[in-house]
């Protein structure tokens, strides 16, 4: 009760001008700046994934040795690395590779996360208490010892990288598809379509799939900047892609012999993967923001 | 003697919330010791603010100004925080309608009381609040107080946990109880128990300020009645001149939309209520739709240890036509009844006919094809509404499959809304920023969609203003006369039923345990349980001398 305030004015004749505030006109930016900011980077991400000589001026595979680990400058602006590659072009490129395997690993995980959350969700104790066993030993191991078991399975490349980020995901989505479905399998609307004469197939398609996979947009789009970097750390252990591909992670790899000479090589693909990760969190808030206010 | 409250244009804004408007604006209120002042209005009238700025709790950012703010003779105009927080639990105690919301989950009802004794030193000592705590729940009619002491809300009835909220409030004995809608959740024989351990407080010589959308309920016990409406007392005096003579159009409406066995076959609402319905109902009825035959179901309570009978042994019959109204307290069978009758849970024993089929006992399947000749309107209809849905989805979802081209089905669809008394404009609206009553006409226009033969109504009105349940009530009237649909309309409000009804049932622990005409079954009841609802409506109501004897002996 702390917060309680209490004005009393001891003169009610005295009246108050409503500021526009008062009259509740302020105005509220729909956006923030950050969000903004975050949007106009993704947007730049999509162009570099959909058409990448368009913001890059040369091949990057292809090396000029005389130019190695050139600063940056007007004619290479992040520099140039050991084999004399323009790192702004591999950076570019790079986002290709970065967010395709991220966001193929997110969609794996949104599509066993919500077929398992669905099912864990709805069927009988026994399916439940069997798929949230699996859950829970999947989420036991971190996220990367258990991509690393995959890929050392499976070998190292970029779809089985893809794979084994999207398998460890998959407990997060299932854990909140299962909570939604036992929520929405309960809820009046759903006993009412089914007062209506509705069958059971009618009223999962129509009424429960669509309201559980209100949840799942928001931390899918969260999902794709922690998929992104554990992409990057893969392929930085040698994991993933392998070089001359340029993937950030695996640039992060080549550069870190000549860290001490040169800076450049490494830090802008870091700071392309900082980057990435910061928009999609930024986005991701600001979307579950947006649905909490429609909610209420 | 000093009044306990003198207050005199009282206004409340909330200037940083946006709109200027006044809440509340000039309200005159005085409380004298011994006097129970009622505030009556329907909800966002301003009511609940007016009552809780007494105790400086009108909010954040509330301003509130008075030419006279005056609590037992000092100026409150000039409080700090710290003069209010001695002043609640010693100067007023306050009752809210939540029992369970309101207590502490955690602490047990004896440590809730001993809390407000301790805290403003009225006990020397831990244990002596402690025995303090009983002797206030002693006080407010709990038997047993020393083993209930060490209860929780939740192990609580409804009507123990309300009066465990009173005990909280009147622990320091404070010359003043504010009672925010303390009854309106109850069943009738519990609120009549509730209003008991008020009049004998204010026997004791304690001032009452109540706040109730309840005429009837006020008029029971109030001393002075202030009729609220958007932050304006329209009307105020002794509850027999402002019931039986109202001046004010807004009282006379009130009162005028409060159901009951007198305004049988006449409207509620509208600008001239008491009109007789439209179209006089026919006498006969033609086909049976519904016929129930010894129901039972019985649920186990906690592993297979003890077994609740939900219902035992029930049967009637309802006709094209006819509407059959079902009466009881909260865990009386009724909702479990209705549950049966949609088909949603299988019965133990017994059988469910519908249009002349087995209905109970045949799978979903074989029920679907008459599944669309049943409808439904509930409590909550925002619940009942898919969250993604316009209002055009929703009752969209229960036309014929058959009907042809968007445009058709959007002319249909608006000619429903047009029945339940909404433009088409409302097509494209979302339910959550339509009102209660609102809401409730669309449950309506997606219940008539498919042109049933029964329509089922759990407590359709309960949750609405006594104005809007009027509209409300008045529609589904006008409606099942026209269209002859059979309803079976269940509500725990013996004056509800009493209008809508042409047959009354009267379940009690899963029972039926009085049937009959409902003006005729409760002007003489036979059944113990319709007594004793007919006693608790009296009590609610003020008949049977509330002055003289029920003061004393409550």
């Amino acid at each position: 009760m702390s917060d309680v305030q209490h004005g009393l004015t001891v003169d009610a004749l005295a009246p108050t001008r409503p500021t526009a505030t008062q009259r509740g006109l302020r105005w509220r930016p729909p956006l923030s700046a950050a969000v903004i900011a975050a949007l106009a980077f993704v947007v730049l991400l999509c162009i570099a994934v959909a058409a990448p000589q368009s913001i890059s001026f040369y091949d990057p595979l292809r090396g000029n040795f005389l130019q190695s680990l050139q600063p940056p400058s007007a004619a290479h602006w992040f520099g140039t690395d050991r084999l004399g590659r323009d790192v702004l072009s591999r950076v570019v490129y790079g986002a290709r590779y970065s967010l395709l395997i991220g966001v193929s690993a997110m969609l794996i995980s949104v599509a066993g996360g919500v077929v398992l959350g669905v099912f864990a969700g709805l069927r009988n104790r026994f399916v439940d208490e069997a798929i949230s066993r699996v859950f829970d030993v999947l989420s036991a191991f971190p996220s990367v010892l258990l991509a690393l078991l995959v890929v050392v399975f499976l070998g190292a490349s970029m779809v089985n990288v893809a794979i084994a980020i999207g398998l460890s995901g998959i407990p997060k989505f299932g854990r909140v598809v299962r909570a939604r479905a036992r929520l929405v399998r309960e809820a009046d609307y759903v006993t009412h379509a089914f007062i209506y004469g509705r069958t059971r197939a009618s009223v999962f398609v129509r009424h429960l799939l669509p309201n559980v996979l209100t949840a799942v947009p928001v931390i899918a789009t969260l999902d794709i900047g922690t998929a992104i970097l554990a992409v990057s750390a893969l392929s930085f252990l040698g994991l993933g892609p392998q070089p001359p591909t340029p993937e950030w992670g695996v640039m992060l790899a080549e550069s870190r012999d000549v860290l001490r000479v040169a800076w450049w090589p490494s830090v802008f693909p870091g700071l392309a993967l900082t980057a990435t990760v910061i928009a999609f969190t930024l986005i991701g808030r600001a979307l579950q923001a947006h649905f909490e206010r429609r909610a209420r | 003697m000093t009044p306990l409250v003198d207050v005199a244009g009282l206004t409340i804004r909330f200037p940083r919330a946006g709109a200027g408007r006044a809440l509340v604006e000039n309200v005159d209120l005085r409380v004298e010791a011994g006097q129970c002042v009622a505030l009556v209005g329907e909800s966002g009238s301003g009511k609940s603010l007016t009552a809780r700025s007494l105790l400086g709790l009108a909010g954040h950012g509330a301003e509130v100004t008075a030419r006279r703010f005056l609590l037992r003779g000092r100026d409150a105009r000039t409080f700090a925080e710290a003069d209010w927080r001695r002043l609640r639990g010693t100067f007023a105690g306050l009752v809210l309608q939540d029992a369970l919301v309101s207590l502490d989950p955690l602490r047990t009802i004896g440590d809730e009381v001993a809390e407000i004794l301790l805290t403003h030193r009225l006990a020397p000592s831990r244990a002596a609040a402690r025995v303090k705590a009983q002797e206030t729940l002693a006080r407010v009619g709990i038997s047993d107080p020393a083993s209930r002491a060490r209860q929780y809300a939740h192990q609580l009835s409804g009507g123990l946990r309300q009066r465990a909220l009173i005990a909280s409030a009147i622990a320091g004995d404070p010359p003043l109880v504010i009672a925010d809608e303390p009854t309106t959740a109850l069943d009738m024989t519990v609120q009549a128990q509730v209003l008991a351990v008020l009049r004998k407080r204010i026997a004791q010589g304690v001032g009452v300020l109540l706040i109730s959308h309840d005429l009837a309920l006020v008029s029971g016990i109030a001393d002075l009645v202030h009729v609220i409406r958007d932050g304006r007392a329209v009307e105020s005096g002794s509850p027999r001149d402002v019931l039986g003579r109202p001046r004010h159009a807004y009282t006379r409406q009130l009162l005028a939309a409060v159901p009951s066995a007198h305004s049988r076959g006449m409207t509620l609402s509208g600008p001239t209520p008491g009109q007789l319905m439209p179209q006089p109902r026919e006498a006969d009825y033609d086909g049976e739709v519904l016929s129930v035959r010894g129901l039972t179901k019985h649920f186990a309570r906690a592993r297979g240890e003890t077994v609740l009978t939900a219902l035992d042994d029930v049967s009637f019959t309802l006709h094209q036509g006819e509407v059959l109204g079902i009466v009881g307290e909260s865990g009386s069978g009724k909702s479990t009844c209705a549950k049966i009758v949609l088909g949603l849970l299988a019965p133990d024993a017994g059988e469910v006919r519908f249009l002349g089929q087995n209905w109970s006992g045949v799978a979903e399947v074989a029920r679907r094809a008459r599944r669309r000749a049943m409808q439904y309107i509930p409590q909550d209809p925002l619940s009942s509404f898919d969250p993604r849905y316009t209002v055009q989805d929703i009752v969209a979802e229960n036309l014929a499959g058959t009907l042809a081209g968007a445009a058709h089905r959007r002319a249909r669809i608006a000619g429903l809304l047009e029945e339940v008394g909404l433009d088409a404009g409302y097509l494209s609206r979302h339910p959550p920023t339509l009102s209660g009553g609102q809401r409730q006409r669309v449950a309506i226009a997606r219940a008539l969609a498919s042109d049933p033969a029964l329509l089922i109504c759990d407590e359709p009105v309960s949750a609405l203003d006594v104005s809007v349940q009027a509209q409300v009530l008045d529609l589904l009237a006008g409606l099942q006369r026209r269209l002859r649909t059979a309803m079976l309309f269940i509500s725990h409000d013996v004056g509800v039923i009493q209008h809508v009804s042409d047959r009354v049932l009267v379940f009690h622990q899963g029972r039926i345990v009085d049937r009959g005409d409902p003006v005729a079954l409760f002007a003489e009841p036979r059944h113990d349980f319709t007594r004793r609802l007919v006693a608790a409506l009296a009590v609610l109501h003020g008949q049977g001398g509330r002055r003289d004897g029920n003061r004393h002996d409550a």
